[in-house]
C-alpha cells in the first residue's frame, strides 16, 4: 500500500476494495488484538512440536536452537499451545 | 431491419440476453422463478446461445455463482422475484460492494406470508439499499430495452454496479406483447465488451471481498455511494443514446398530462399504462388529472423528481396496493426534498 491504511480514504481504494498485492494480510499486527502473553520455560520444552502443529494463526517458529518460538507480531495470545504443551513448558501471562 | 414479434415478455427477455451474448447464466428454475430463465436454458441446450447455464439449488447460490462469473470477467445475468430475491438479499450487497456489473431481471412479486407469487413491489422495495441500480418498466417493449441497457450501464468502466430491471410480475412478465426486437449487429455495436480492471486472474492474483478495518469499510462504502450518485449521468447518456439508434427514449421521471393537473398519481412499473387510461376518462369527466412516473428507482432521480413536488401543494396520491407500500415509497424522497427546503 502506498499510504499507511488509517490515511487511505476513498479516493485512494482500488475498485471494491481490490487487494492487488498478494500476501498483504501479512502486514497486519494481529498481535495488536492480544491480552495474554505466552513464555516458554526452556527446561520443560521436549522440542515436540505440538504447538507448532496447533498454532492457529501460524505464527509459532523453530528458533536455531531447536526451540519453538511465537512471533508476537502475529501471536494473537489465545492459549491454544499452552493447553496443548504436554509438557507444560507454556503459560499464559497478562499482556502489559 | 427490427423485427416485431408477438411473444411472452419473460420468453423475450431470454431473447435479449441472447442478443447481449451473456456468458453465464446462474438460476434457480422454480417458482418463484418465471419463463426467462427457462427459455434461456433452452437457447443454450439448442446451440443458440453459446453460454455456460448453471442450473443452482437456491436463488442465494444463483447469486453467488454470478458474482463469481462477473469476477473473473464473464458477462452474467440471472432472473427472480419475491422469495427468491429475497434469499439471495445478502449476496446482492457483496455484488455491488466489490463492484460486478451483474444484470438481474426482476419479475416483482408480493412477499409472503400469506403465500402469494402475484404481482407486488413488496420485494423490490426490500432491496432498494442494495446498492444495485433500479430501473421499472411499463411494458415488454420498455424491459427488452432496458434489460439491454442494463449490460451497458452496469459495465461502464465509470460505473461497474449491478442493475435490475423491474418488471411487474404477471401483469407483465406473462403477458404476451408485440415487441419489436433489435437486431444482432445493432445489439453488438451498442454494447461494448465487457472488461473488469482488475478481473480474478492467476497471472496477476486479486484478492476480491477481503476482510476490511472499520476505516477501510468506511472508505470503500462512501468510494460506492459517490459511484452509484454518478451512474446517474451515465444512465442518462445511455438512455439517450438508445433513442437515437431505436428511436425510443427513456427518462428517469416521465409524466403524461401533467402541466395542468390539480391532482398527481404517482406509479413505478405497469400500473403507469393502467394510470394513463384512468386519467383520459377522468379529464374527460372534467378533472384535472396527471400522472408521474417514476422510472429510475436507484440511483433516486433527486434532481428530477423534485420538479413534480417541490412546488406542488395539492394532494400528492401513491397509486399503490396497500398504504404501507406507498409509504415506503415516499419516506426517501419526502425526507430528501424536505431537507431541501
Amino acid at each position: 500500500m502506498s499510504k499507511p491504511e488509517g490515511e487511505l480514504t476513498w479516493k485512494d481504494l482500488k475498485i471494491g476494495s481490490i487487494v492487488t498485492e498478494p500476501g498483504n494480510a501479512s502486514q497486519y499486527q494481529t498481535g495488536a488484538w492480544r491480552s495474554q502473553r505466552r513464555s516458554l520455560d526452556i527446561k520443560r520444552c521436549i522440542k515436540c512440536g505440538i504447538c507448532y502443529i496447533f498454532c492457529p494463526e501460524g505464527c509459532i517458529e523453530q528458533n536455531d536452537e531447536g526451540y519453538f518460538e511465537a512471533n508476537l507480531f502475529y501471536c494473537k495470545g489465545c492459549g491454544i499451545c499452552a493447553c496443548e504443551c504436554p509438557t507444560e513448558a507454556i503459560t499464559m501471562g497478562e499482556e502489559e | 431491419m427490427t423485427r416485431r414479434v408477438g411473444i411472452e415478455i419473460s420468453r423475450a427477455i431470454g431473447e435479449a440476453v441472447k442478443l447481449a451474448n451473456v456468458d453465464v447464466v446462474a438460476s434457480y428454475p422454480i417458482t418463484p422463478q418465471t419463463h426467462i430463465v427457462e427459455h434461456i436454458a433452452e437457447l443454450v441446450a439448442d446451440g443458440e446461445l453459446d453460454a455456460a447455464y448453471i442450473p443452482v439449488e437456491s436463488e442465494h447460490s444463483a447469486m453467488s455463482a454470478c458474482l463469481g462469473a462477473s469476477a473473473v470477467g464473464a458477462r452474467a445475468f440471472t432472473a427472480s422475484a419475491g422469495q427468491g430475491l429475497e434469499l439471495m438479499h445478502e449476496v446482492l450487497y457483496v455484488a455491488s460492494s466489490m463492484r460486478l456489473p451483474v444484470v438481474m431481471a426482476v419479475a416483482n412479486r408480493a412477499l409472503s406470508a400469506p403465500l402469494s407469487v402475484w404481482g407486488d413491489h413488496s420485494d423490490a422495495m426490500a432491496v432498494r439499499d442494495t446498492g444495485w441500480i433500479q430501473i421499472f418498466t411499463e411494458n415488454g417493449q420498455e424491459v427488452i430495452d432496458n434489460v439491454l441497457c442494463a449490460f451497458r450501464i452496469g459495465e461502464d468502466q465509470r460505473v461497474l454496479l449491478p442493475v435490475m430491471v423491474h418488471l411487474d410480475g404477471f401483469h407483465l412478465s406473462h403477458m404476451i406483447e408485440p415487441i419489436y426486437m433489435p437486431e444482432q449487429s445493432e445489439v453488438d455495436n451498442f454494447i461494448p465488451p465487457y472488461q473488469h480492471p482488475l478481473p480474478l486472474d492467476p497471472d496477476k492474483p486479486v484478492t476480491m471481498g477481503a476482510f476490511a478495518p472499520p476505516f477501510i469499510y468506511s472508505e470503500t462504502k462512501k468510494a460506492q455511494e459517490v459511484n452509484l450518485t454518478a451512474a446517474k449521468e451515465v444512465i442518462l447518456q445511455c438512455w439517450e443514446e438508445f433513442g437515437s439508434i431505436f428511436q425510443r427514449y427513456y427518462h428517469p421521471v416521465e409524466t403524461y398530462r401533467s402541466e395542468d393537473a390539480e391532482i398527481l398519481l404517482l406509479t413505478m412499473g405497469s400500473f403507469g399504462e393502467t394510470a394513463m387510461i384512468a386519467i383520459d376518462a377522468i379529464r374527460k369527466a372534467g378533472k384535472n388529472v396527471g400522472l408521474v412516473k417514476l422510472r429510475l428507482w436507484r440511483p433516486f432521480p433527486f434532481t428530477e423528481m423534485p420538479r413534480f413536488s417541490l412546488c406542488w401543494t395539492g394532494p400528492f396520491p401513491l397509486a399503490d396496493l396497500r398504504d404501507q407500500f406507498a409509504q415506503r415509497l415516499r419516506q426517501p424522497y419526502i425526507m430528501k426534498t424536505r431537507s431541501q427546503r
